[in-house]
Formats: structure tokens, C-alpha cells, sequence
């Protein structure tokens, strides 16, 4: 058995008890429309920042994407705790097959998760008024998914590393939240001051907004979408490798 | 594997935790033999550290010192060959989220075993019935009984038909019909293909019922390694198991006065004393408390069962814990 046949054996399962859950598949499903019904409206009236127009869209839209990705993911090892507890995670630690496998597997299950709802997201937005560059968008929601992968696979270790809901919820919020905010996602930080700006340039998340927006306009062959590219892969690579690591020695 | 006929070595295995309240040694450096095709039970109260030392065997807990052979491979050293050979039923978890089924909840065991599809669905048909689980392959774990899971969760060991299986207080839960079950098949797994077993257990009954040896762990230790016959032969005579209206501790004194026991131990409400001849000792026993003031509610002259031998051991009744 290969560690290929192992991560499929344990996203099938992951995957499964996602569809058979008719509220998250419903809530999952409508999350991204939502946004885009209640907040995009209030675009139509703000000007500066390049927001205001039919533009703004472009700006928006990259914003959710990115939002809809860490959160889903930073919130992926909520799920394992139940997991711990039911005796699943040991069960399937007591097998010879390979850690990597187990956490792949799961991590699998939130990037394709992410990427469909990433999807939905985007076309939901066309009767909006977003008309990206579609090779652009295209690219983006690659970069959203990998950008998962290795946000769900630190979730997922943290999630071993915590055991409780109690302590990994606040954990999660509190390091997402302010990861999003100085990142730009709601609104381009051209609008910040110097300070607040200075301090957006340290968060990688920042690169990987400005990426998926300059990919939206269609700036594909931009020095911003290489950087982006490069964080977000590096990034990825960090947190899954970190990530595997302990999930490893946790489970020796 | 090595030419050994030991399913088991464990040499000095030792683990602790560390919690807020300082550390705990959960195990405190254990060594025993298992021999192919044998039945061992770990015998012990709450927090003896039976799960401990089974969650260390099983490659689940990496243990703080020491080492084991387990299946012929190094526990440390080639965990992985470890997991390949054995089985595990861990102590009973939390109720299964919905969504999870159970025939394939048991075929994603035994694929993770590294069994293909087609063996692993062969598999669960020859199973399923041995467990009395037969049509509940598309059941929602959440949706079934305490006992149907206990009996999924011995089937998740099992899948891949292990030569050495570890399971952890297999019948809490079930019925006695399903525990009579359950124990005619470990036995049988034993008898008609030569598997190893290890198993915990707070019952005495199930212990001396299925086990062809005991190890008796109290406080981290192994206090007694042995057949659940030899360990009865211990407390050899008989037990005398006292209660009186009045003063335990007075009783204690009085009836070591006036009969010499090998032990006299209170446990709980009552006094338990084991002499060579009950018949004889019950007489002189009685006036000496009568003449103390003490007087008698009831007097019980018994053979020694494992719960006698594990007070004598340990100075506590097992059977205290057993529920808690
Ligand atoms: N993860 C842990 N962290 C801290 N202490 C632990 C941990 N696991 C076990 N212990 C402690 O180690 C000791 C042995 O626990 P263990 O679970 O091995 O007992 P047990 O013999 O299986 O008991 P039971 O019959 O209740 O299942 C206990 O004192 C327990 O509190
Ligand atoms: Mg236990």
C-alpha cells in the first residue's frame, strides 16, 4: 500500500462525513453567497483605494477568497479533537501506515473543500458585476489551495497539540484574525496609514492578497504574482513541513 | 521475525506524564514475558497503569524508559513492523460522530492495514457474524448501542486478522450474553489460530475465566506475575469474610488475637481474614468478638477467588474500583 493509496483511503472517509452532514453542507455552501449578498452592496458607495465602480469587484472577490481560506483551514483541526477523543486517531495511529498519509488525508479533504467553495465563490460573483481576467482567477484559486494545504495541515497538528475546543478555538481566532486584518483582505491596505502599512508588509498573507488581486486584473506576469507565488508556496511548505514533523513525533 | 517463541519482552518499560500537579509515573519499569499462543490478563484497579503499558506496546505512547520486543520486532526501533503485526482495541472512547459507518469505518481499518479492497470486504463478511454484528454494515456508528460498538471496536482490531492482539477492558459495556460471546471468541481466536492475547480487565471472573495468566498491576508495578490458579494457591485455606456492629479496627485486633491469620485486612465495611481451616476458625472467632462487646452481622467462610489474592497483594479490594 502506497503512501498515495493511504491519503485516499483517509480523505474518502473525511470526505464522506463532510457530504453526509446536511448543515455544513448547506451553511458551506451558501457562506460564500452570503458575503458576496450582504457585504458587496455596500461597495457600490465607497470610493478610494481603487474601490468604487464595477472595478471593486476585483477587489473584493480576491478578499473573500482569501478569507473563506484561512478560515476554513485554521479551523480544519477543530474536527480531530472529536476525533481524539472518539479513538479514531489512535485506531488509525496503531496501523503501519504512514503518518504523513493521515494527516494528507484530512488535509486533502479541507484544500479540495476550500477550492470548490473557492469556485462557487467566483462564479456566484459574475451577476454581481466581477469580470476577472479568467486565466487569473483560474491561477488564484490554485494559490488559494495551496495556501490550504499548509494552513490545514498546522491546523490539524495544533488541534493534536491542544486537545480541546476551548483552547483551540481562541488559539485559531486569535491568530487568523489578525493575520486577515493586517493582510488587506477587506480593504486594500492603500487605504492604511504608514504605520499600519509598515506592519502589513511583515505578514506574508499580504503578498498572497495582492497576488490573487493583481491575477484577478489579469497582471499575471507580474513581479507582485511571482513574490505572492513564492510566499505562498514557501509558506505552505513551512507550515506543512512543521506540521507533519510534530504530527510525527506526537504520534511516534 | 526472530526465532523466539516470546510474543512479548518487556524489558524495564517505564512511562510518566507530566501534569500541572507534578509528575506522574504512570508505569514504573515492567518486564515480562507473553509466549506465542498464550492469554495474559492485566489485572488492576483504576489508574494501575494496565492502559499505559498497553498504549506503550501498541506503539501509541513512546515509553520514558526502557524497551520492548513486540511480534518479534523492537518496539523502538521498528515501530512500524510493530503496527503491521498487531492488533489493538483501545478502552472505550467517545460515541462516534455522525456521518461514520460501520462497514466502512472497518474496511478503511484494514485498507490503513494495508489490505485491498476486495480482501478487506471478504473480510468483513467472515467477521461480522463471529461478533453477532451481521447487518449492521450500513449502520451509523452514532446510532447503535454501547455494546454493538464495544463489539465494532474489537472488530477494528481484528480486520486484519493480527497474530498478536492487545485489547483493553473488551467486554465493559456488554451484556452477559455478549460478554459470553465475546469471551468464547478470543478463545477461539486462541485455539484455532494461534493468536496472542493480551487483555485488561477490572473482572475477576473474566480474568480467571479467560486468562491463562495474570499479571496483577497495582501503582505502576507489576506486584504478581502467575496462572490465576497458582496466584489462588497463594491465599491457600480459606477466607473469612467478617461484618460486625461496632468498631472494625477493634475486630481487627480481636480476631488477630484470638486466631493468628496469615492476613487481616479491613476492606470497607468488613473484615477479611484468611486461615488455614474455616470450619475450625469460625467458633473461637465468634466468642472472642461476642466476648469484645462486638456484636456479629454476618460471617462468610469462602475459597480464595482473585479478588482475595489482590487484597492480600496489595492490602485493597479490587472490586471497589471496579466501577469507577
Ligand atoms: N495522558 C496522561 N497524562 C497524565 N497522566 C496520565 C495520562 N494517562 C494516564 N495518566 C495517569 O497514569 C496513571 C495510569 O493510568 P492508566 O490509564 O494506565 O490506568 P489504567 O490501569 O488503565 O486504569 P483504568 O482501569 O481506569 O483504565 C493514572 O494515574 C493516570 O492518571
Ligand atoms: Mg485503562
Amino acid at each position: 500500500m502506497t503512501i498515495v493509496t493511504e491519503t485516499w483511503v483517509i480523505f474518502i472517509r473525511q470526505m464522506r462525513q463532510l457530504v453526509r452532514n446536511p448543515v455544513w453542507v448547506f451553511f458551506g455552501l451558501t457562506q460564500p453567497i452570503l458575503y458576496l449578498a450582504l457585504f458587496g452592496p455596500l461597495l457600490k458607495n465607497i470610493s478610494g483605494g481603487g474601490l468604487g465602480g464595477s472595478d471593486s469587484y476585483k477587489i473584493f472577490v480576491p478578499g473573500l477568497l482569501l478569507q473563506l481560506a484561512i478560515f476554513g483551514a485554521g479551523f480544519a483541526g477543530f474536527g480531530i479533537i472529536q476525533e481524539l477523543r472518539e479513538g479514531v486517531v489512535d485506531r488509525q495511529r496503531v496501523t503501519p501506515a504512514s503518518r504523513l498519509a493521515l494527516i494528507m488525508g484530512r488535509t486533502m479533504s479541507n484544500v479540495v473543500t476550500i477550492g470548490v467553495q473557492a469556485i462557487l465563490l467566483t462564479l456566484v460573483a459574475i451577476p454581481f458585476g466581477l469580470r476577472p481576467n479568467w486565466g487569473g482567477a483560474f491561477v488564484s484559486i490554485a494559490v488559494i489551495c495551496v495556501l490550504s494545504l499548509g494552513m490545514a495541515a498546522a491546523s490539524y497538528t495544533m488541534g493534536l497539540i491542544l486537545r480541546d475546543e476551548d483552547s483551540f478555538a481562541p488559539f485559531v481566532q486569535g491568530v487568523t484574525l489578525p493575520l486577515l486584518l493586517l493582510s488587506g483582505v477587506l480593504l486594500p491596505m492603500t487605504l492604511a496609514p504608514t504605520w499600519l502599512r509598515r506592519v502589513s508588509q511583515v505578514n506574508p498573507l499580504s503578498y498572497v492578497v495582492d497576488t490573487v488581486r493583481a491575477l484577478f486584473r489579469g497582471d499575471i506576469a507580474s513581479v507582485t504574482v511571482a513574490k505572492g507565488s513564492l510566499v505562498t508556496v514557501g509558506v505552505a511548505i513551512l507550515l506543512a513541513w512543521w506540521a507533519t514533523r510534530r504530527f510525527q513525533r506526537n504520534s511516534a | 521475525m526472530t526465532k523466539s517463541n516470546l510474543a512479548i519482552e518487556s524489558r524495564q518499560l517505564a512511562r510518566s506524564f507530566k501534569t500541572k500537579a507534578g509528575p506522574v509515573d504512570a508505569v514504573k519499569g515492567v518486564d515480562f514475558d507473553v509466549s506465542d499462543g498464550e492469554i495474559v490478563g492485566l489485572l488492576g484497579p483504576n489508574g494501575a497503569g494496565k492502559t499505559t503499558t498497553l498504549r506503550m506496546l501498541t506503539t501509541l505512547l513512546t515509553p520514558s524508559r526502557g524497551t520492548a520486543l513486540v511480534a518479534g520486532a523492537d518496539l523502538i526501533t521498528h515501530s512500524r513492523e510493530v503496527r503491521r503485526r498487531i492488533g489493538y482495541v483501545a478502552q472505550i472512547g467517545a460515541v462516534p460522530a455522525p456521518g461514520t459507518r460501520l462497514g466502512e469505518e472497518l474496511i478503511t481499518q484494514a485498507r490503513l492495514q494495508g489490505m485491498n479492497k476486495a480482501a478487506a470486504t471478504d473480510r468483513l463478511k467472515a467477521l461480522l457474524p463471529t461478533l453477532d454484528l451481521s447487518g449492521f454494515e450500513g449502520r451509523t456508528l452514532a446510532e447503535m448501542s454501547g455494546g454493538q460498538r464495544r463489539r465494532f471496536d474489537v472488530a477494528l482490531g481484528l480486520m486484519h486478522d493480527p497474530k498478536l492482539v492487545f485489547l483493553d477492558e473488551p467486554t465493559t459495556g456488554l451484556d452477559p450474553q455478549s460478554r459470553a460471546n465475546l469471551w468464547e471468541h478470543i478463545r477461539s481466536l486462541r485455539d484455532n489460530h494461534g493468536v496472542t492475547i493480551v487483555l485488561t480487565t477490572h473482572y475477576l471472573d473474566e480474568a480467571d475465566a479467560l486468562a491463562d495468566r495474570l499479571l496483577v498491576m497495582d501503582d505502576g508495578q507489576i506486584v504478581a506475575d502467575d496462572t490465576p490458579e497458582a496466584l489462588k494457591a497463594r491465599v491457600s485455606g480459606d477466607v473469612i469474610t467478617v461484618s460486625v456492629d461496632g468498631d472494625l479496627a477493634l475486630a481487627a485486633k480481636v480476631a488477630g488475637e484470638a486466631l493468628a491469620p496469615r492476613t487481616n485486612v479491613v476492606d470497607g465495611n468488613k473484615l477479611v481474614l484468611t486461615v488455614e481451616r474455616g470450619d475450625t476458625a469460625v467458633p473461637p472467632l465468634l466468642r472472642a468478638l461476642d466476648s469484645a462487646g462486638l456484636r456479629l452481622k454476618s460471617v462468610q467462610v469462602h475459597r480464595p477467588t482473585l479478588d482475595d489474592v489482590f487484597l492480600t497483594l496489595t492490602g485493597r479490594s479490587l472490586r471497589e474500583d471496579a466501577d469507577g
